[in-house]
């Protein structure tokens, strides 16, 4: 009746640069971390020859303070960063759907617009605004008797965690607000003959159907926190608070182009896949767990 | 006192009233409960004050484009300067090293134009394949594609260099171009669209036609995914466009820069040359404007497609 080869003749453009582009370099990156490399000669001059070091690359990566450092951070910065934006995603979504609100879709899209502006542009503009003597807000804040230092050690982790807090709340809240469009108007219909105020139909009919949109949002922005690499990398010649291995995504860069350590690079490389994917798969089987407590 | 009491009683009155037809009562006291002009206008000042802190950084860049590298330093940011040289601004931008500047924007067009584009035509017949048709090995694909979207970007742009390096085409357009192809998210998209929008009838009557399987996708179920088709450009076109540690990694030659990079290579000479924070502001308006009308423009778009993307949460 049908053909056998046509899902797969529609399939192999995909699958053949899937393949090229992320299965094959993840392989190869898993054999690079399981090699050192030896360079021969002062200078490399001589030729590389690779041997196998076994899980000598993982140890050396999870024993290295500096790592084992920026995780924590990452750790940390995830914990703040995503609640403050998934929780003032919900809010400003709440806030736009609700009958008080006037102007919704202008709002909607001033909150938008910063997912369109790149991660470096992002940065660039948030420098300016944190750089004493350039920044208006420094100089603002200055006049009240506040002196923050945004680039200073302590602070450049929570300004890093603005930049990235502007550029997706306004996306992640599209996708909650979507979720809130898709819910039936006669669940309101009868909240409103229960007597329901606001409140009430915010916790008990919106936010447990919104449930899936969240659950996405919050795992997108856990891949995102622990590939935090351009905001960091970009603040690095202002700031004297981020080392060059400030984030995992900085070390491993660090390591493959700085200290020319690929195998090392590649172990962490390897690392932050698993922990990404780890946390993925956790957030996912909390989410359908709940789901069948229900 | 005399007109207190009359209002109490009207207020008993109409509470009397609402008694004795709950329904309607509840139902209208809600409404004018949610439409108070004092709720509105505290949501609405909690909203606009929202707006401004995402307006700022826009706000500021545009202002300061418009000063010399003195002013930008000397005045207040939040306004303009003592001479407005906007125009003179854009031209050093646009002239400097030779004429870079547009050379990283027609790049990073080049880079999103085509990588969204390839990227969702694959994507469209990968997904309306697994969609469509039941043939051995499609949970495997579906998988592995799955896998494919929780590993990180980042964490694939390093092994991407040491496999393209081995090749020899590290530094050149391809290098940034070819990852750019792949949309993971993008074939999630089209398989749950083609699964929901395609109707398996229509196939079949285009195959008692005489249709080729290649022509059944192209001619009849393509037209049907046009709004995932736009929702899967845009996310690729952006994700592209803003991708920075892909073409870090890969490029090395100026001229082959995303203006991404290109910007900040500049922004990183602003120590040793002040006159690079004013075409650093000046190059940062430019890529800034015309996204910026994009999203205004296409927002309704993203909205319709994000809808789509949720269910798969």
């Amino acid at each position: 009746m049908r053909s056998k080869s046509a899902p797969w003749i529609l399939l192999a453009p995909f699958l053949v640069v899937f393949i090229s582009t992320m299965i094959v370099p993840i392989l190869m990156a898993i054999g690079y971390s399981f090699s050192s490399i030896e360079r021969s000669g002062l200078l490399g001059e001589g030729g590389v020859t690779r041997s196998f070091a076994g899980v000598e690359n993982y140890v050396a990566a999870l024993s290295n303070a500096n790592f084992i450092e920026s995780i924590g951070r990452m750790i940390l910065f995830g914990i703040v960063q995503v609640t403050v934006m998934i929780v003032a995603a919900t809010l400003l979504a709440l806030l736009l759907e609700s009958a008080s609100a006037k102007f919704p879709g202008f709002f909607r899209a001033t909150y938008f617009l910063p997912y369109g502006i790149p991660g470096v542009i992002a940065t660039i503009l948030w420098s300016y605004l944190y750089i004493p003597g350039l920044s208006p807000i420094v100089d603002v804040l200055g006049l009240v008797g506040i002196n923050i230092d945004f680039l200073g050690p302590n602070m450049v982790l929570w300004s890093i965690a603005n930049i990235v807090t502007w550029t997706y709340t306004g996306y992640n809240m599209l996708i909650i607000i979507a979720q809130l469009k898709a819910i039936p108007g006669e669940l309101y219909e009868a909240a409103k003959i229960d007597g329901a105020g606001a409140f009430k139909v915010a916790t008990s009919i919106q936010l447990p159907l919104i449930r899936p949109a969240l659950m996405l949002t919050i795992i997108f922005s856990i891949i995102g926190t622990l590939q935090l690499f351009a905001e960091p990398q970009l603040l690095q010649s202002m700031s004297a608070g981020i080392t060059s291995e400030y984030t995992p995504n900085m070390s491993a860069y660090a390591f493959a182009f700085q200290y020319n350590d690929i195998g090392m690079a590649a172990a962490q490389a390897v690392i932050i896949a698993v922990s990404a994917f780890a946390l993925s798969a956790i957030a996912l089987g909390i989410s359908s767990w709940t789901e069948k407590r229900r | 006192m005399n007109t207190t009491d009359q209002t109490n009683a009207a207020e008993q009155r109409t509470s009397g009233r609402r008694k004795a037809t709950p329904v309607t009562g509840a139902r209208s006291r809600t409404r004018s409960a949610g439409r108070k002009p004092t709720t509105t206008i505290i949501v609405t000042a909690i909203l606009a004050l929202v707006a401004v802190y995402f307006l700022v950084p826009v706000y500021w860049v545009v202002i300061n484009a418009t000063k010399s590298t003195e002013d930008l330093f000397g005045t207040n940011g939040f306004w303009f300067g003592n001479d407005f040289l906007l125009i003179e601004n854009i031209r050093a931008v646009l002239s400097a090293n030779g004429g870079v500047f547009p050379r990283w924007a027609l790049n990073s067009v080049l880079y999103s134009g085509v990588g969204s584009v390839l990227a969702t035509y694959f994507a469209c017949a990968a997904g309306y394949a697994l969609a469509k048709y039941r043939f051995p090995g499609r949970r495997f694909v579906y998988v592995l594609v799955l896998g494919g979207v929780l590993v990180p970007g980042t964490a694939v742009a390093l092994p991407l260099f040491f496999l393209f390096s081995s090749l020899g085409i590290t530094n050149t357009y391809w290098s940034v171009l070819i990852p750019s192809l792949v949309s993971p998210f993008g074939l999630f998209l089209a398989s749950i669209y083609a699964s929901a929008a395609v109707p398996d009838d229509l196939l079949e009557a285009g195959r008692i036609d005489g249709v080729g399987e290649l022509g059944l996708f192209h001619r009849l179920a393509l037209p049907q995914l046009t709004p995932a088709i736009v929702t899967i450009v845009l996310f690729q076109f952006v994700a592209i466009w803003n991708n920075y540690m892909l073409p870090l990694v890969m490029l090395a030659d100026e001229k082959l820069y995303p203006i991404t990079l290109g910007l900040d290579n500049w922004q990183a000479q602003t120590d040793r040359l002040p006159e690079f924070y004013q075409l650093t502001t000046g190059g940062a308006l430019l890529s800034v404007i015309p996204l910026a009308i994009l999203i205004l423009v296409l927002q309704r778009f993203w909205r319709g497609g994000l809808t789509e993307g949720s269910i798969k949460g």
